[in-house]
């Protein structure tokens, strides 16, 4: 495996060597990985491996013991906190449905957009037409124009499940973190989600973690699988199935 | 005259004589601290002198009078002669002398108005009405009350009375009331007793008493300016063994002095010193183990239901309080029926707290707090709303005022150890909260419900898929919680009121315990309360009671904001997934 | 949310209370009309518990902090205004001394002590009253926020800070009148405390100031700041991961919450005559929850009506039946809880589903409740790790 050396200017997500021990747990062991700019990857390995604390470290919520992220050229994601990583333009999408049960699809979206987030800001905030103009937007893209004035709490899953798609596309993030999107998605609702991560991807980086093979074939990018908190192996879905190292991780041999 | 009889026979009177100067040591010559050699020599050399002095200053006629009747100087007009006579009939070894010295400290000595030759002295029993001749004990007829007149003492005399008394009970036939005399003399020292307990300890077989004379002989000494500087150094030691606090102030009367002997003093007392601050930071930690402990068991139960199972039962405090009412219900049927064994009724109170508080706890769970499960805030309402209405129920049947509930006999009292003074209450409580908690952690660790407690904390639903009924685990830790909870309650009602209140003032404590501690942790829960006990308790003379528990809380809350979880936060995949 | 509701509720405040003061003022004693001095005076006491349960209500209903504490703020407020009644007594006091007031010199004091200064001011005391309570709030808040302390150990830590001002307050040495407070008051702002137009005066004021903080409330929740405050009760991490910081919009929410309580405990001093350290008992604080949860969490009208509700009741049931009040406010917690968890208000609300504002369902039941709250317990953690 070629070890890169340092972030190039094509690079949006860099970790290396990056540790992380939980009570004597290693979760994250001397892990390195590189994403080029409007990449999208695919990140599986069985449970335990490592994928959400992975997800955790990038987005600020846990600080790992050791090890560099770096987001774009040069800033260093160990040193801030959720919002501030927010901000810089990394979405998260969680496993379970997370939105606002008690607003509407439209407040959902409109409090996702970006903008001022700040506490004086949204005190003296007004609906702006542009705002109006790229809720709809995302509305449309996302299929919930006839539902924009449900409360979010009353959307099936798979519903939920889009609307929060919808709300990580309102951030306008640059990098798109994808935790198991398609848990308890029908078949068709599965195909659509792989639709609309394509499409996502055309102008934007995708990390998605799935245990769904069918829907990482779909996807058809570069896979990477984790291994007790390391890379165990990377390259095509056909490739990763091949090394033997992974089917002993799988096997379980 | 020798000095044996000097010492011995105290029924001679010029042994009385002889001993007269030591009464008044300021007025004795430096000469006197010669070179005494051994004690006895020392002794005698005092009565010869003593005896010289009398002649030399002319009192002979008088004092004839006082050797041959020692009670005649009791008579006098003279505080002085009062003084003298009384020291005089205290060394004399009369049997009479004890009720005679009584009743002049009792103002009940009488003697004529105006002096008759027989110094008459009578003691009044203002009870009984009748007198008696002070010097035989016969009764007499009353005398004629105009010419008799009530002997005074002032506070010269009361101090006389006292070191004479002292000196008096040196001689009991109780061992132990020889040695509260001769602690009395070490606690009031005065050259005048040296004599009395030189001759007590050459006699004394009790050791403790003779400890005590010990002691008490090296004070006199050290009150004795004409004692010689070696004397004064080994009395030094030997008042330093004591390492207390009356050693100290004895000690620190020699700050004066010069010489080896105050270089003595002071090392003493700068050892002394070090000593008492041991002892005293030994007591700050034990009556904070005494806090922590009560602590401890008014939270350990609230470690259970809000540690294991997340429920906020704010009823928590009432289950302690209905603890202590059945305590007070159990000891009124003691009272009622078997006021014999009213010793064993916390005994009886313990099993009955348990089950009485344990069962209301499965009722609180089943009615209630079942319906509740996933909203820890509502949860925390109604259980609030629960102790409102218990403390109502309370007042209604047993009213608002505090009951009186008994302490056995076993567990009045207290005992010294060293510097400390155990209360058997208190201790009996440290004693009760061990076994209260090894009995908890047994229950958790060795018994199927605790196996399935464990079970349902670490992954409710494995553990409802291998078949545990997780609704009835859930019953029995809350009632084991409530159980838990009333024991506590009869630790309680033995230090503090039984009230419809009690409840209340401990639960902010006890959510601070288990807060402080961790949640869902056992030995986090004791660690914290000790630790609050002791930093209580540690606080109380610096900042006052009620500024050490506002600090605390502050403290606590401060702490909650640094370490959110706790000292020993529950930690591991398996609870956090 | 119409246009319609906004001001309704203060017209029917605003109104009810004029009648009031109307009949009192306006009739004959002998009237049938006449409404007495008590009741106006009950009123006013029940619009300063509204402004309570309003700023109770902005912190649980919408921003998810379930304060125990809120009772504090109020008291401090009090203390603020009875500082000031208490310097406006001046030379009537039992020691007839201008400087000092009559437990001071009780006490032996000599000068009046630096924290007193200003407080014959009315306008400073009521600076005060705003600004105590929410700089208390403020650092309180701060810290608690910041580290990200929640559920119920926030509620635990808000009943603990308002415990250690009870113990603190009933301390003589804290110069605040200790066990005993301060009462006795003789005027406000010249006019005589006891006589019928001041508290008819102070009730009208009060009703003024609860309409005046409803549309405030009103004006706070409708806003975006009202919306993310809301989003962050629901799912505080999706706010953090969408960029909002939390701990800032609870802690503008928070202080801004203890400054109104710290009003309405300003209005209620004079109104009651006295104010003490009982004040700050932690029982206080829960009784000013269940009138927002009676109300209906998260609707401001229903925290109003909870607190008249309620407090008529605690009037009417302790006349009549003494012993049965703590039965009731005890059933009340349990029966709200557990049947009605949406309170008056809410339940009315939720027919017309456009309007209601808390989640409709998919509370979390049995096994998976249990799951979710121990994960809550755990999950309050500061660094809120969770591996894989």
């Amino acid at each position: 495996m070629n070890q890169p050396i340092g972030p190039t200017s094509d690079t949006i997500l860099y970790l290396s060597g990056v540790n992380k021990t939980f009570d004597g747990f290693r979760a994250i062991n001397n892990l390195s990985i590189t994403l080029d700019r409007g990449e999208m990857r695919a990140v599986i390995g069985p449970n335990g491996a490592g994928k959400s604390t992975m997800m955790d470290i990038i987005t600020g919520k846990t600080r790992p013991d050791a090890g560099r992220v770096v987001f774009g050229a040069s800033t260093d994601l160990t040193r801030m906190d959720e919002p501030a990583i927010a901000s810089l333009g990394i979405g998260r999408k969680f496993q379970k449905p997370t939105v606002f049960e008690s607003h509407t699809v439209w407040d959902n979206l409109l409090l996702a957009l970006a903008g001022d987030r700040r506490a004086r800001f949204t005190l003296r905030a007004r609906r702006t037409a542009a705002e109006t103009e790229k809720v709809e937007a995302l509305l449309e893209t996302i299929r919930l124009t006839s539902h924009r004035n449900r409360l979010a709490a009353n959307l099936s899953h798979g519903q939920k499940q889009w609307l929060e798609i919808g709300m990580l596309l309102a951030q306008d993030p640059q990098l798109l973190l994808v935790d198991e999107p398609v848990a308890g998605m029908t078949d068709s609702e599965t195909e659509q989600t792989a639709h609309l991560l394509r499409d996502i991807n055309r102008t934007r980086s995708v990390v998605v973690v799935e245990h769904d093979m069918a829907f990482v074939r779909a996807l058809g990018v570069k896979v990477t699988v984790l291994h007790e908190g390391s890379v165990l192996s990377e390259g095509t879905l056909d490739h990763v199935s091949a090394d033997p190292r992974v089917i002993d991780v799988y096997l379980g041999r | 005259m020798t000095p044996a009889a000097c010492l011995s026979d105290r029924k001679s009177p010029d042994a009385v004589l002889s001993l007269r100067p030591s009464h008044h040591p300021r007025h004795l010559p430096r000469v006197m601290a010669g070179k005494g050699g051994t004690r006895r020599g020392f002794a005698s050399l005092c009565c010869a002198l003593a005896l010289t002095l009398f002649l030399v200053f002319g009192g002979a006629k008088a004092r004839a009078d006082t050797a041959a009747d020692p009670y005649a100087g009791l008579a006098s007009q003279s505080f002085d002669s009062i003084v003298s006579a009384v020291q005089a009939v205290a060394l004399s070894g009369d049997a009479r002398a004890h009720q005679v010295l009584d009743a002049l400290g009792n103002n009940a000595l009488y003697t004529w108005r105006y002096d008759r030759p027989d110094h008459a002295l009578f003691i009044h029993d203002p009870q009984t009405g009748k007198w008696l001749n002070a010097r035989t004990g016969d009764p007499v007829h009353a005398p004629p009350f105009m010419q008799v007149r009530r002997i005074v003492a002032n506070d010269m005399v009361k101090n006389a009375l006292q070191t004479a008394t002292g000196v008096l009970d040196l001689s009991s036939p109780d061992p132990a009331l020889r040695k509260a005399a001769a602690s009395a003399i070490f606690a009031n020292p005065a050259a005048a007793t040296l004599p009395g307990v030189r001759h007590a300890l050459s006699i004394e077989k009790n050791p403790a008493a003779r400890a005590a004379l010990l002691q008490a002989e090296a004070a006199d000494i050290l009150s004795t300016p004409s004692a010689s500087s070696d004397e004064r150094l080994a009395a030094i030691h030997a008042v330093a063994a004591r390492d207390d606090m009356p050693a100290r102030n004895l000690l620190s009367s020699l700050q004066g002095e010069h010489g080896p002997v105050a270089t003595a003093a002071a090392a003493a007392i700068a050892h002394i010193d070090f000593t008492l601050r041991l002892w005293s930071w030994l007591e700050t930690v034990y009556y904070g183990l005494s806090l922590g402990s009560v602590l401890l068991l008014a939270a350990a139960g609230l470690a259970i239901t809000f540690g294991v199972m997340g429920v906020i039962n704010m009823a928590h405090g009432e289950m302690v309080m209905i603890g202590a009412y059945v305590t007070f219900s159990v000891q009124q049927v003691f009272r009622a029926y078997i006021p014999d064994m009213f010793g064993s009724s916390l005994i009886v109170a313990i099993p009955a707290a348990f089950l009485v508080a344990g069962a209301i706890g499965i009722l609180i769970e089943r009615c209630m707090i079942r319906f509740l499960y996933g909203r820890p805030l509502e949860t925390l309402l109604a259980t609030w709303g629960l102790s409102l209405i218990l403390q109502q129920a309370i007042r209604s049947i047993f009213g608002a005022e505090n009951q009186n509930v008994g302490t056995p006999d076993w567990m009045s009292g207290y005992f010294a150890l060293g510097g400390l003074t155990i209360t058997l209450n208190r201790l009996a409580i440290i004693v009760f909260t061990i076994i209260v908690l090894a009995a908890l952690m047994a229950v958790m660790r060795y018994t199927p419900l605790g196996l399935r407690m464990r079970a349902v904390t670490q992954n409710r639903r494995m553990a409802a898929s291998m078949g545990i009924r997780t609704p009835w685990i859930d019953a029995m830790t809350f009632g084991l919680g409530s159980g838990i909870a009333g024991i506590a309650g009869v630790a309680l009602s033995q230090i503090d009121n039984v009230s419809p209140n009690l409840g209340q003032n401990y639960i902010i404590d006890s959510f601070m315990v288990v807060v402080f501690g961790g949640v869902g942790n056992l030995w986090g829960t004791t660690l914290a309360a000790l630790v609050l006990g002791i930093v209580n308790k540690a606080l109380e003379p610096v900042a006052g009671a009620v500024l050490g528990k506002i600090v605390v809380l502050v403290l606590i809350i401060l702490f909650i904001q640094r370490r959110p979880r706790g000292l020993f936060p529950v930690k591991g995949r398996a609870v956090e997934a | 949310m119409t246009r319609l509701s906004f001001t309704v509720t203060p017209v029917i405040i605003i109104v009810v209370a004029a009648i009031l003061a109307i009949l009192n003022l306006g009739t004959p004693a002998t009237s049938a009309l006449h409404v007495s001095d008590f009741v106006v005076g009950l009123a006013g006491k029940y619009l300063c518990y509204a402004m309570l349960a309003l700023a109770v209500d902005l912190v649980w209903g919408f921003a998810g902090i379930l304060t125990l504490g809120h009772a504090a703020f109020f008291a401090l407020g009090g203390y603020a205004m009875g500082m000031y009644l208490t310097r406006e007594i001046g030379a009537r006091g039992v020691y007839a001394n201008a400087q000092l007031p009559d437990f001071m010199i009780f006490l032996g004091w000599k000068n009046l002590p630096w924290y007193w200064h200003g407080f014959a001011h009315f306008p400073f005391a009521i600076v005060m009253a705003l600004i105590v309570p929410g700089v208390l709030a403020a650092i309180f808040g701060f810290f608690a926020f910041r580290s990200r302390v929640g559920g119920v150990y926030l509620s635990i830590i808000t009943q603990a800070l308002t415990y250690a001002l009870l113990l603190a307050f009933f301390r003589n040495d804290m110069g605040f009148g200790g066990n005993n407070g301060m009462t006795d008051f003789k005027d406000i702002l010249g006019a005589p405390i006891g006589r019928s137009s001041t508290g008819t005066a102070l009730m009208v004021i009060s009703a003024i100031c609860t309409a005046l903080a409803y549309i405030g409330a009103r004006w706070l929740t409708g806003s975006r700041f009202g919306k993310v405050m809301v989003a962050m009760r629901d799912a505080e991490s999706r706010t953090r991961f969408l960029g909002y910081r939390p701990e800032y919009y609870k802690l503008v929410v928070w202080t801004l919450s203890a400054m109104l309580a710290g009003i309405g405990g300003a209005l209620y001093v004079p109104q009651v005559g006295i104010i003490n350290p009982s004040e700050f008992a932690p029982a206080n604080s829960i009784e000013a929850v269940i009138w927002v949860a009676v109300g209906g969490r998260g609707t401001l009208s229903g925290a109003i009506l909870g607190a008249v509700l309620v407090n008529l009741g605690k009037t009417i049931l302790t006349g009549a039946l003494p012993g049965a009040w703590l039965y009731a406010l005890g059933g009340l917690f349990i029966l709200v809880t557990i049947f009605l968890p949406r309170g008056i208000v809410g339940s009315l609300r939720r027919k017309n589903a456009r309007d209601a504002i808390l989640p409709t369902s998919d509370e979390p039941q049995g096994i998976a409740a249990i799951d979710s709250v121990q994960a809550d317990l755990r999950e309050s953690g500061a660094e809120m790790e969770k591996p894989a």
